[in-house]
């Protein structure tokens, strides 16, 4: 009976001793993986129109900065967002973080996982100059900045196609009448009036955002943003999602775009086909297109314009949505030696003329002052200076609502959007279940 | 003759050593039970992955019980595993007799079956993703009017094309399964049917079938609870979408841990889908009658 109960006792103590073991190595791993890599700072970066320009200037840093080389790994947007911030909290997201700012950036704050580079602007004056100040001021929380911008301004903006414009002999819409109008001329011709990534759900919002902005301004959303109660019942929200639902009766969106993902730029590849007449996008599709479908866009066939407005409206027409900027903080958790990398990088390394010049070269609108003379002299001059002129004449530029929400909030808010599209839930359900999720 | 107590000692000591079963024991206890333990645990937190974790007692049960979408989830996983079965069982069983044979061309046959074997879930969601395309797939490519639907954006449709992936995917698996249970069969009972004057039908349902009890019931337990565990798949392929139509527990778990970022919820989730799973493979064991675990080979 001793050495049975003996041998129990000792089967549990070596499954202990395996498990204890077993355990370490477990733990070993992310330990390991933060001092390989001989101390260099880790960079995640967002597959699509930027990824050359920025893998250019990580090379050109590591080619000048052995000492200081950043390692570089790119994800698709979707995937991305998922990744990091579960990274992040279990201690092992990347030196440099790229975000949005916003709600995201606001919980890495209270979570005290980023750096107040608040110091660091101050001690180098010429890195807080190089940015238009509206843009800078979102990598802010509560007066101190966590965050700087690191690509191009990007409102949402609505692209056209002209040859299929000029074939059913239509102009681009200038109020929302003459959007509802257009829909069964297309349709008559064969074409879909809009493309939309619904899958991915987010390309849906920007609708919602433009909407709710122009009919109720961008104080509908501030209050929203700000957790005050019952925000989302602001008659704004429900007039928004009601035109949206009309549209959508009136078959105003491509056959099947609650299954088609914007990360595999299937709704660009529809206007540029010509089996869409139009998308409403952001900024950033135009590099996607010029890559893709360069005769479309260089022959001049890509046609874009200003989201109309609606009768009645309380929205200035010149307000955009959008994302001002892509970010990059700094984690709290890397190294020191990281960090002094990450900080030179975005000192010296980040925006030199060479990446400015590739941003403009590939499409985009770098988010630096001064450099009008170089749009000017840009191939893309025409959507370029648009752009230009869109972020910085608007009175308003509200981020787009997924990243100034909180995560949770955000998620509600895309899932039951979705809802909308698919008619499964009226405007009012839409407005109460969001009612219910401020200040989560 | 009657045991003595000593005696009974003696035959059991007689046994294997307690001492193999320690490795297996560990590692059950670190892979499977001290996870399980955190996930309960998790499940009366809240947590948004990023800040402490705060006991909340019963706060994340309350709100996935009283979530519609948690009811939706479990209704359309209840559909998947159900329809998974009756398409799969019945075509991976008669495909596993009929490769079971030993003619030339059925070999050839059994190699073109079991290709889809070798992709993985996220390379077959992307290629059916680009097939079932409304705009650029196969359908407007080819121009037939039957294939010209909008296979993954109806709500309506969309449950039928995910069972349909998923059964092109894991027949073959499946197939493979009853192809070696078909093969275990002594031909002797064949041969004596023969004899007797029993046709191939009969053979089949006299013999084959209850033959093959045990692979049914192993080849099932496998089909229910792997199609309560479809994840990867259903990510890629529709995201859960249009609204809710395919969006199942494991991957309404996900979307609510690392979408909403709200972990304490996503952890209930996982209890459930835990309990649920365990259930079923109880069940289907239960079926098996009471020498499941037996050897069937004879003399052993």
């Amino acid at each position: 009976m001793t050495t049975r109960k003996l041998r129990s006792v000792a089967m549990a103590i070596s499954a202990a001793a395996l498990s204890v073991s077993l355990a370490a190595c477990g733990s070993s791993g992310p330990a390991g993986s933060t001092s390989a890599g001989d101390g260099s700072a880790s960079m995640w970066g967002l597959t699509g129109g930027n990824q050359p320009v920025l893998q250019k200037s990580v090379e050109a840093w590591n080619s000048a900065h052995s000492d200081q080389s950043i390692k570089l790994d790119f994800f698709a947007n979707d995937a991305y967002k998922t990744k990091v911030r579960t990274a992040v909290g279990a201690g092992e997201g990347p030196t440099f973080i790229y975000g949005w700012g916003g709600g995201v950036l606001k919980s890495y704050v209270d979570a005290g996982q980023v750096e107040d580079l608040s110091a660091f602007i101050k001690e180098n004056p010429e890195v807080k100059e190089r940015y238009l100040p509206s843009v800078l001021k979102n990598g802010e929380i509560e007066g101190r900045t966590y965050a700087l911008p690191n690509n191009n301004v990007q409102p949402v903006v609505l692209y056209y196609n002209r040859e299929v414009f000029d074939k059913v002999g239509a102009q681009p819409p200038k109020t929302w009448d003459e959007l509802m109008a257009l829909v069964p001329k297309f349709k008559e011709a064969g074409v879909a009036p809009f493309s939309l990534g619904g899958q991915s759900k987010w390309p849906d919002l920007m609708w919602l955002e433009y909407l709710v902005e122009r009919i109720g301004g961008p104080e509908v959303f501030a209050n929203i943003a700000a957790d005050k109660p019952n925000a989302w019942s602001d008659p704004a929200v429900t007039e928004a999602l009601t035109k949206i639902q009309q549209l959508v009766d009136a078959g105003g969106f491509v056959n099947g775009f609650s299954s088609i993902a914007a990360d595999s730029n299937a709704d660009q590849a529809l206007l540029y086909t010509g089996k869409a007449a139009m998308v409403l996008q952001g900024g950033w599709i135009y590099q996607g297109m010029k890559k893709d479908a360069g005769s479309f866009v260089t022959g001049g066939k890509l046609g874009f314009t200003t989201f109309p407005t609606v009768e009645g409206g309380k929205g200035d027409p010149a307000n955009v949505v959008g994302n001002p900027s892509n970010f990059w903080s700094i984690s709290a958790k890397a190294t020191d030696e990281q960090k002094k990398a990450a900080l030179n990088y975005v000192k010296d390394g980040m925006f030199t003329d060479a990446d400015t010049d590739a941003l403009i070269a590939s499409g985009a609108v770098p988010v630096v002052n001064g450099i009008e003379s170089k749009l000017e002299a840009s191939p893309d001059k025409d959507f370029l200076t648009f752009v230009y002129g869109l972020a910085k004449k608007a009175p308003s530029f509200t981020l787009s609502w997924d990243q100034a929400l909180s995560p949770a909030q955000g998620d509600a808010m895309l899932s039951n959007l979705d809802q909308i599209f698919l008619k499964k839930i009226t405007p009012e359900q839409f407005v109460s279940t969001m009612n219910a999720t401020i200040g989560k | 003759m009657t045991i003595t107590s000593s005696n009974r000692r003696r035959v059991r000591d007689a046994g294997p050593s307690g001492w193999l079963a320690a490795p297996a024991l560990a590692f059950f206890l670190v892979f499977a039970v001290v996870p399980l333990a955190g996930v309960v645990f998790l499940s009366f937190t809240s947590w948004d992955g990023l800040r402490e974790i705060r006991l909340e007692g019963l706060a994340s049960w309350t709100t996935v019980l009283t979530d519609p979408v948690t009811g939706n989830a479990l209704l359309v996983t209840a559909k998947i595993v159900f329809f998974s079965f009756i398409v799969q069982a019945p075509i991976s069983l008669l495909l596993g007799v009929f490769t079971a044979g030993s003619q030339k061309y059925r070999a050839a046959l059994a190699v073109l079956y079991f290709l889809p074997l070798l992709l993985s879930s996220a390379a077959v969601a992307i290629a059916f993703k680009a097939l079932l395309d409304p705009n650029f797939g196969l359908g407007p490519g080819l121009q037939v009017p039957l294939l010209i639907q909008d296979w993954l954006g109806n709500s309506d449709l969309v449950l039928f094309v995910v069972v349909f992936v998923i059964a092109w995917q894991f027949v073959p698996f499946h197939t493979l399964i009853y192809q070696g249970g078909v093969r275990q069969i002594p031909t002797s009972l064949y041969e004596a049917a023969e004899i007797d004057g029993a046709g191939r039908v009969r053979q089949f349902l006299n013999i084959t079938l209850p033959q093959l009890k045990y692979t049914i019931i192993t080849s099932s337990t496998l089909m229910v609870v792997g199609s309560l565990a479809y994840f990867d798949l259903i990510f890629v392929l529709t995201g859960g979408g249009p609204g809710y139509s395919t969006r199942l527990l494991p991957l309404h778990m996900y979307l609510t841990g690392f979408k909403a970022n709200d972990m304490g919820a996503a952890s209930a989730l996982g209890v459930i889908l835990i309990v649920i799973g365990l259930g079923l493979a109880l069940l289907l064991q239960r079926l098996g009658g009471k020498n499941r675990n037996d050897s069937q080979l004879e003399g052993a």
